[in-house]
């Protein structure tokens, strides 16, 4: 007991020092960026993530997997019976987002002062990033709700002023804009279950708040409906149906922020959020069921959009979404920690799946539309060799991190509802081909750029290089963090987070674990399936060379799904286009015409009151008509008390 | 200490008169930072020795009897605070630029000081009314003598609208008087001795009508925007900034604990009109196109809030009111001085003819993004705290109403960031391309506001701590039965 004091006490300067970091850098920058070289604020960003992520280690090091360390900082919010302190908690579910988060971080901070050289905005870009890293780190780190819903909000603002990037963009601009709004309405409904926790349990702590559900029935109207707002904010932050349409907009932002916001970490908040409230979710299975309804509807609706994007990172965005719902459909099957190991994986190979994307356009200067690219593997290999593994990866192929990770999400859905593992499996099949698609129209056959473009395709700077390499690494041998039981070896990844999702293992149904020989038959379905899609897409786009056609030439089911089902058209029509008539018609009608009406009217008996008064003298209008008020409350307070 | 807080202003409003034209900015700001200095003074004493050290009683009429009643209790003080920090950052943002006759302009400002804090310390009925009505003349003064093309119209709506609705509040007070048992206008007399319920009902709308004009609800708003946007800056400043806190300090001092049976009667209307106001409000700001009226609209939605949060009858509302009148006041005040920093600059206040000053003024970017952001409620600004706890407060009342108060969060962030893209992102324009980053009084003003916004959302403790006493007492009040 003791021993663990004082090991908790050394660790608290860590804790506070992986999310201090970033800040003082953001400062650094943020204030004296300007008086310093370009040169070394990109470095002042890159190494204070650096010890962000050393100081995550040390943490990683120092607590071993079933104790939690919790630090109060200050009381912020505290009156009456209110009490909402600032403060961290370090559990390995924390240590888990802490290193992805500043481990991947680093990585793209190291990339991006190759990637970004000559953008004029170079400096404000670490600037924005480091602010960026230290949202991300209060969300995991926070010990109640408030303080999860800072870093929520402040991710969702570094969001906006990265995606506005570059702000001389119109079009750039109101994707920032736009995705900013939908996560608000999601924050709205994180808002309301908070305000439903406060009321109800009389705190926000995770902890208190995980006792007092355990005190009501499974399943009561309160745990659904928290759970359910809960969820809104989830499906915002996350990008899932319905609110899913910013995150493909959010491309426009320069392609480390994709990698690094809209694929390893700010998206995955969202899944973050809801094993950290594992034991409430498990109490409302109704919601479960909805949270796996959406998810899986997600990842087939993302993943049919993906077929027909020709642009490389519109392609890759979808793949996001789809991915993301993959991982609400564990959480909702009540696979707590699969979740949470497939955003751990997708972390590695979709944020180098977008570095190798930035790569290529950087190679052809801009260039994003994969029918203009080809033939790009015999000039660039490191991203070729990289991005090719890391589609394998999140294709399936076996033995890669996706296949393990992947595999024990549909093991999962097999055991619960064969349905959902059809589903899935057609939207992994749908993923594999769309993948393949991209890689082989960019990476192989001939070059159908312009011959200016082709002389200067060249490999990226070592600094984009290394992290590519690294990420790669991760990416082929991150599935051994998870090895299914079939290998008769420890699951490192369930075992290490089993402190935290244990506690909800009581309120879910229990199915039969599938038998070892199903799931080695499971397995190699997927994997197999996942190469014959491959040599499927092989066969279309290098064999017999297909290009895809011209989004005008496009008739019937593909125009509906290369316009992405109209969702946002309908959006526009249902909510954008009726605000703004409402807008005029409460100004011209309401309040022009209908109250300032009944307003002048009164005016008027005012008014002319005041004129016959005028008669009497001459002069300023304003100063008689106080005059007049004056005189009458003497005469008033006269007849009164006299 | 009372008297000299109370006092200062007025001398200072000589002083600033008799000191020339050329003078007159620089004396109202050495006065201005006095009295603020004044204020953190009485802070250490209030901290020590409490609301005690602060009473001041002297009899004034015998019949009908009114006496200068004066007290600083936490609510008063967080509100002296509030005036007292806003006018040296009010007159600093009137440097560098020409008025005529200054020194009277800048003297208006400093009685304007004046009557308000006499607003807050009165704990006399007649004798705050009295008040009440004295702030009204420097600001109809300032509108009228300084103010755009169409301000005669414009403000004589404004001074009849809210005059109006004083005589009902003057009336109300009458009549509380004459129901007295001891006769008297004494904050305590009234509330001590509550009205017969019977009458309560009507006397809630002449106090509610008197407020509700001034902070305003909807549908008594009409008079803001257009005297918002036709009055010159300071003007608009003190309006929104600290005026219109009168009417919502007065809602929590007043209306709750000497009225609780017209509240508890007519508390659910007003509650509903403030949260129809809220979303009526940010709807309309929505296509707003010229700036000062969108931060009028802007304004409406969040008073509309704050005064919802006091109908809601609960603590978490009421704290959150007191916290968001002080965060409002900063954060429009930075509003209303970035849309003048921009109209004065480009002679424009249509953000469709506006665009790209952040790539050639990222200074103003900066501190512009942060009071933008505070007035969204992004956590760890002082909106944040503010919109937290009365959205709770208002579900704390009824789930639904919250809900519908909710979509604040939302529409703000759509009417804020449109009006931040269409003036400082995109490319610059004819009417842009010369615009210049920050002068050094300009950088001060909106720094210290960044600061204050910051540090309050990052620790609002003290102000909680500061009111938690006297809201006990009223809220007590209130919800007696």
């Amino acid at each position: 007991m003791n021993d663990n004091m004082i090991q908790d006490t050394l660790l608290v300067t860590p804790a506070l020092l992986v999310s201090l970091l970033p800040l003082i850098g953001f400062l650094i920058n943020g204030l004296f960026g300007k008086f310093l070289p370009k040169s070394v604020t990109g470095w002042i960003a890159a190494l204070a993530i650096l010890g962000s992520f050393i100081c995550s280690v040390t943490l990683f090091n120092g607590l071993n997997s079933t104790s939690s360390l919790n630090i109060d900082i200050f009381n912020w919010i505290a009156f009456s019976n209110i009490n909402i302190t600032f403060g961290f908690l370090i559990d390995p579910l924390t240590i888990t987002m802490l290193l992805v988060v500043t481990g991947i971080g680093f990585l793209i901070h190291l990339y991006s002062i190759g990637y970004m050289h000559d953008d004029e905005g170079y400096t404000r870009f670490f600037t924005y990033l480091n602010l960026f890293i230290f949202f991300m780190l209060l969300l995991v780190m926070g010990n109640n709700y408030l303080v999860m819903f800072i870093g929520w909000e402040g991710v969702g603002l570094c969001s906006y002023l990265l995606i506005g990037f570059w702000f001389k963009n119109e079009s750039y601009n109101n994707a920032a804009k736009k995705a900013f709004v939908m996560n608000r309405v999601g924050d709205l409904g994180f808002l309301l279950g908070m305000f439903f926790m406060l009321f109800y349990f009389g705190s926000i702590d995770y902890s208190t708040v995980a006792n007092q559900a355990q005190t009501l029935a499974p399943n009561s109207a309160l745990l659904i409906t928290i759970t359910m707002l809960l969820f809104v904010g989830a499906m915002g932050k996350s990008a899932q149906l319905p609110l899913f349409t910013w995150l493909p907009d959010a491309m426009a932002g320069p392609t480390p922020v994709s990698a690094l916001i809209h694929a390893a970490t700010m998206v995955t908040a969202g899944i973050y959020m809801i094993v950290r409230s594992n034991i409430l979710f498990s109490l409302a299975p109704t919601t479960l069921t909805f949270i796996l309804i959406v998810g899986v509807a997600t990842s087939v609706f993302a993943a049919v959009i993906g077929l027909l994007q020709n642009d490389i990172k519109k392609v890759l965005a979808y793949s996001t979404v789809s991915q993301l719902g993959l991982m609400f459909a564990a959480l909702g099957l009540g696979a707590f920690s699969s979740g949470m190991f497939h955003v751990v994986t997708h972390a590695f190979f979709k944020a180098l799946l977008f570095l190798g994307a930035g790569s290529v356009i950087h190679a052809l200067h801009g260039e994003q539309d994969i029918r203009k690219m080809g033939g790009l593997g015999k000039y660039i290999k490191v991203t070729y060799i990289t991005f090719l593994l890391a589609s394998l990866a999140i294709s399936g192929f076996p033995f890669l991190s996706g296949f393990f990770s992947k595999d024990e999400i549909l093991a999962h859905a097999f055991e619960q509802n064969k349905t959902i593992w059809v589903i899935l499996s057609i939207s992994s099949f749908i993923t594999a081909f769309y993948m393949f698609r991209l890689v082989f129209l960019t990476f192989f056959g001939n070059f159908r750029g312009t011959e200016e473009t082709k002389k200067h395709i060249h490999e990226s700077p070592i600094t984009m290089t290394l992290p590519l390499i690294v990420l790669c690494i991760l990416a082929v041998v991150g599935g051994l963090l998870g090895l299914p039981e079939v290998f008769h070896v420890q699951h490192v990844f369930s075992t290490y987070l089993s402190s935290v999702t244990e506690g909800s293992a009581q309120y879910l149904v229990h199915h039969e674990k599938v038998s070892h020989a199903t799931e080695i038959a499971l397995m190699s379905f997927a994997g197999i399936g996942a190469i014959v899609v491959i040599l499927f897409a092989y066969n279309k786009y290098v064999k017999q060379n297909a290009l895809p056609a011209d989004e005008v030439e496009l008739t019937g089911l593909n125009k509906v799904i290369s316009n992405k089902f109209y969702v946002d058209e309908i959006y526009e029509t249902v909510f954008v286009k009726p605000i703004t008539v409402l807008s005029d018609l409460f100004l011209v009608l309401v309040d022009k015409l209908i109250i300032d009406l009944a307003v002048n009217a009164t005016a008027w008996i005012v008014a002319t009151t005041g004129k016959t008064m005028r008669l009497l003298q001459t002069g300023n209008t304003g100063f008689y008509v106080f005059a007049m008020i004056i005189g009458m409350m003497v005469l008033l307070i006269i007849r009164l008390f006299i | 200490m009372t008297l000299l807080l109370l006092l200062l202003p007025l001398v200072a409003a000589l002083a600033v008169l008799l000191s020339g034209n050329k003078m007159a900015s620089r004396v109202a700001l050495l006065f201005t930072v006095a009295e603020f200095g004044l204020t953190v003074y009485a802070y250490t004493i209030f901290k020590q020795q409490g609301p005690e050290a602060f009473v001041f009683f002297h009899d004034w009429i015998s019949s009908p009897k009114i006496s200068i009643n004066l007290g600083v209790d936490g609510l008063s003080f967080v509100m002296i605070g509030l005036t007292n920090f806003l006018l040296p950052l009010i007159v600093l943002s009137g440097f560098n630029r020409e008025y005529s006759n200054a020194k009277t302009y800048f003297s208006l400002m400093l009685l304007m000081q004046f009557a308000l804090i006499g607003v807050f310390m009165a704990y006399d009925g007649l004798l705050y009314y009295i008040f009440w009505e004295l702030a009204l003349l420097p600001i109809y003064f300032i509108a009228l003598g300084w103010g755009g093309k169409n301000r005669v119209p414009v403000t004589l709506k404004f001074f009849i609208y809210t005059l109006a609705g004083s005589l009902l509040m003057l009336f109300g007070f009458i009549m509380l008087y004459y129901y007295n048992p001891n006769a008297s206008f004494n904050i305590t007399d009234l509330y001590n001795n509550p009205v017969c319920s019977c009458n309560q009902g009507w006397l809630f709308w002449m106090f509610f009508l008197a407020f509700a004009i001034k902070i305003p609800i909807v549908p008594f708003h009409t008079w803001q925007a257009d005297t918002y946007s036709e009055s010159p800056t300071q003007g608009t400043m003190l309006l929104s900034g600290i005026m219109l806190k009168m009417g919502t300090y007065s809602l929590i001092r007043w209306l709750l604990p000497i009225l609780p049976a017209g509240v508890a009667e007519w508390g659910p209307l007003a509650i509903t009109l403030c949260v129809i106001g809220i979303v009526y409000a940010s709807i309309i700001a929505i296509m707003q196109n010229d700036l000062k009226k969108l931060f009028a609209y802007s304004s409406v939605a969040h008073v509309g809030l704050i005064a919802a949060g006091i109908f809601a009858l609960n603590i978490e509302g009421l704290q959150g009111s007191v916290v968001q009148m002080i965060a409002h006041g900063v954060n429009v005040v930075g509003l209303f001085f970035c849309a003048d920093i921009i109209i004065n600059r480009t002679q424009t206040a249509n953000i469709n003819n506006l665009g790209g000053i952040r790539n050639i003024a990222p200074r103003f970017n900066t501190l512009f993004m942060i009071v933008v952001i505070a007035s969204v409620a992004l956590p760890l600004t002082n909106g944040f705290i503010g919109e937290f706890l009365l959205l709770f407060g208002v579900f704390k009342y009824n789930t639904w109403l919250s809900v519908f108060a909710g979509l604040t969060i939302i529409l703000g962030a759509v009417y804020m960031l449109r009006m931040f893209q269409n003036t400082m992102l995109g490319n610059t324009n004819e009417n842009t391309q010369q615009f210049a980053d920050l002068n050094w009084s300009e950088t001060l003003v909106l720094g210290i506001i960044a600061f204050t916004i910051l540090v309050m959302g990052l620790y609002p403790k003290p102000i909680f701590e500061l009111v938690q006493p006297s809201l006990d007492i009223i809220l007590n009040k209130a919800l007696a039965k």
